[in-house]
């Protein structure tokens, strides 16, 4: 029970770092894609809306990192072992965005600014592709063998799988960019811009999904018959799938507010449909979170922990928001 | 001893991230009861710089925290059940810290003045938690507690509280935040001391370099006291450490305290430093003629390069004197006359003194991790059975390396850009005095 709760709280902090954090990605990604006669009003809106919160919401994946390790030593060991190589290239995403954003904000020369916004855009759409790749070999289940030899460095992840799971992510993280912007938005003709792109990448995203998984069926197969074990797990799917049509009748009725939660609840149910289709696994083909589990002191202790933190934490974020008035971050000064 | 790089970034980051938040609530406590409009502007310029140390300290957490897995997986395995918690409560104060930063930010306007002032008490506390967790985390890493290792070297009876009462964890807690007031204290106080050399009587800059000093100054003079607690500690858990920061070869009692010198391998002796006598038996065990145990009492493969570690502890002990000395020139100046900042001897010295805490700093990062070697857990865990058998790995360090300086150029870009921007004429002092 334990080993569940921790499992269950990490599940949530990358559910969290998806919505907030990778929408974030997706911003980037619409940077990059940013075209018409409003493009700059585009960057503008989305450099706006990203604003001084990029940083923090990393918080949430460290959150999922620092718990993974606490709770679960072995699982977070054989991911940063074997994982060494899309892991370290995310990270140099990150702070290649970050850097780039942040130079791009202070930055009055007009070429200089195209550059770094390149690269910032660049690295949006690398990012989401790794952190997607990361998941779906944790999933895929070709983590094992002697780590001896260069190659199980990268057969462990560089496969038709993890590297469409990759894919689907990046469309994951614009489609949620692009239904948060349209509520961002001001003005009617930008508005349009993003939920003419939100229903695009909602197509794409719904193409993507079929795609992973059909490369699953010949792929990993295992999966498939993971994802479609239990009666709870259809009944998952049918929600998501609720959610998915749900956000698109709201982006076609321009209720935008609805569109924006109806999105964020059907990445949330793909997050969960996958964490529900792992159990018992924590990384595949055979580390259970009941064999990788610290001593259920330890986990005592750090759910104690999380507790009393949370003590802290949500009554400074109510504060928070009450004071700025709405959710989602401070406003732009 | 790859990882030491990341982390020199990562600790001038931190440091900063403790000690500003200080300083812009004492600027704002001064400005609520005084009304002067120099300490708002004080206050503002400190909370944009601290709002830019913080953004990038948070993505160089996040590559710290990924890339301690990815370098000592192994390591990790083993103690993260032990040590886990400091690292989750760590991820608590940062993010306490995130949200009243943001409420300070943005919320000029939008919250009562003392509520203002509240929050940007709590980024400052939060920002010395942070740094407690992972001292305490690291201090484990010298004396390791709260397990027992079974016959094939497993731990079992496994006691998270224990490991973070280790003995070493208070006195290198104390040392290390007295350690970020001070360098980042007299780092400020320099800058401002430059400006107000070519700019005397500069009311905002007197302000300034005021209130650096008053949070530098006095965690300069406790330091030395701070530091004696925990060389003693060393002493008594980590025997060989001691001795390779004193080039200590021969074992002995009423052993000397020796300054400078070269510790020299072949010979086993260290040449060149001025010995008083009985000085290191006085020291580190309150008792002049104490044993301290030599390194030719360890065998060789256990230890540490003395080199290294000698010559970083005499540079961290050097540069922590002289900040100590020039301080307290500071306070009898300021009790005989009004006015410190009239000073030009003063204030030439703090300009000279002004990077020393942050050498101090990496000198005695360098102390407690080089001094460790060749464990990684000390007596338990060797850093090599640690490190990711992942080969090539110095393509992932020549990255990590260029990830960091990158985070450093944007640090100065944005300090240049942010804090200095309204005082053009001083925006290439400022840029420069950052870089130290």
């Amino acid at each position: 029970m334990l080993e569940l709760t921790c499992a269950l709280i990490i599940a949530a902090g990358l559910n969290i770092y998806l919505l907030l954090g990778g929408a974030d990605y997706g911003g980037g990604v619409w940077d990059f894609l940013a075209s018409g006669k409003r493009a700059e009003q585009q960057r503008a809106l989305i450099e706006r809306s990203i604003g001084p919160i990029w940083e923090a919401n990393h918080v949430w994946l460290i959150a999922a990192v620092v718990i993974l390790f606490t709770a679960f030593p072995p699982a977070f060991s054989r991911i940063m072992t074997y994982l060494h190589i899309p892991l370290l290239l995310m990270l140099l995403g990150i702070v290649a965005r970050g850097s780039a954003f942040a130079f791009r904000s202070y930055e009055a020369r007009h070429d200089f600014r195209r550059r770094w916004g390149t690269v910032f855009a660049t690295a949006s759409l690398l990012t989401p592709i790794l952190l997607g790749t990361v998941i779906g070999a944790v999933a895929w289940g070709k983590i094992d063998g002697q780590p001896d030899s260069f190659s199980a460095f990268v057969t462990s992840w560089f496969g038709f799988f993890p590297l469409s799971v990759g894919f689907y992510a990046l469309a994951m993280v614009a489609f949620l960019a692009a239904v948060y912007l349209t509520v961002e938005a001001t003005e009617t003709d930008l508005r349009e811009d993003f939920r003419r792109k939100a229903l695009g990448s909602a197509f794409v995203l719904g193409v993507m999904a079929a795609e992973v998984l059909a490369v699953a069926s010949f792929d990993a197969p295992e999966i498939l018959h993971d994802l479609t074990r239990t009666r709870w797990s259809w009944a998952l799917h049918a929600v998501t799938a609720v959610a998915a049509v749900g956000a698109i009748v709201a982006l076609w009725r321009r209720f935008f507010r609805w569109a924006r939660l109806l999105a964020g609840a059907q990445v949330s149910f793909i997050i969960w449909g996958w964490a529900f289709s792992q159990y018992p696994h924590l990384v595949k083909p055979d580390l259970s979170l009941y064999e990788a589990a610290a001593p259920p002191f330890t986990l005592q202790l750090l759910l104690l922990a999380l507790a009393a933190g949370s003590l802290v934490l949500v009554p400074s974020m109510y504060y928070l928001f009450r004071v700025f008035g709405k959710i989602g971050g401070p406003p732009i000064t | 001893m790859q990882m030491a790089i990341s982390l020199m970034f990562h600790i001038i980051f931190a440091v900063v991230g403790i000690a500003t938040p200080l300083m812009m609530f004492i600027s704002e406590a001064a400005w609520l009861r005084t009304r002067n409009p120099v300490y708002l502007d004080l206050t503002k310029r400190w909370a944009k710089g601290t709002a830019i140390f913080f953004a990038v300290g948070a993505v160089s957490g996040t590559v710290l925290s990924f890339e301690l897995g990815l370098l000592w997986p192994q390591f990790m395995e083993w103690a993260g059940p032990i040590i886990g918690m400091p690292f989750s409560l760590e991820g608590f104060a940062f993010f306490t810290e995130a949200i009243f930063l943001g409420l300070y930010l943005y919320g000029w306007n939008r919250v009562p003045p003392l509520a203002h002032l509240f929050a940007g008490l709590v980024v400052a506390v939060s920002g010395a938690a942070s740094a407690v967790f992972v001292v305490t985390a690291n201090a484990w890493m010298n004396t390791p507690r709260g397990f027992q290792l079974t016959a094939d070297g497993k731990p079992i009876n496994i006691d998270p509280i224990a490991a973070m009462l280790n003995p070493a964890a208070f006195p290198q807690v104390l040392h290390m935040v007295l350690a970020a007031y001070a360098a980042v204290g007299l780092a400020v106080a320099g800058i401002h001391a430059y400006v107000l050399l070519r700019h005397p009587g500069d009311r905002f800059h007197r302000a300034a370099l005021t209130i650096a000093l008053l949070v530098g100054g006095p965690a300069a003079l406790l330091q030395p006291i701070a530091g004696d607690i925990a060389a003693r500690t060393v002493a008594i858990t980590q025997p060989a450490k001691l001795a390779a920061m004193e080039g200590q070869f021969e074992t002995e009692a009423g052993a000397p305290l020796r300054i400078g010198g070269w510790p020299d391998r072949e010979t086993r002796e260290t040449r060149g430093a001025i010995e008083i006598p009985k000085g290191l038996s006085l020291l580190a065990f309150h008792d002049p003629n104490a044993v301290v145990k030599g390194l030719n009492d360890f065998p060789p493969e256990l230890h540490p390069p003395v080199e290294i570690v000698h010559v970083s502890f005499q540079v961290m002990v050097a540069c922590g004197t002289v900040m100590a000395l020039v301080v307290l020139l500071a306070g009898i100046l300021s009790l005989r006359e009004r006015g410190v900042s009239e000073n030009r001897l003063l204030l030439r010295a703090l300009v000279l003194i002004s990077p020393l805490g942050l050498v101090a700093i990496q000198a005695g990062w360098f102390v407690t991790e080089v001094g460790r070697q060749p464990w990684i857990i000390q007596g338990v865990m060797r850093t090599r059975d640690a490190v990711t058998p992942m080969p090539g790995l110095v393509v992932p360090m020549t990255l990590i390396t260029f990830v960091y300086i990158l985070l450093g150029v944007v640090v100065v870009v944005l300090l240049r850009q942010q804090v200095l921007s309204t005082t053009p004429s001083r925006v290439e002092e400022g840029g420069a005095s950052s870089n130290a």
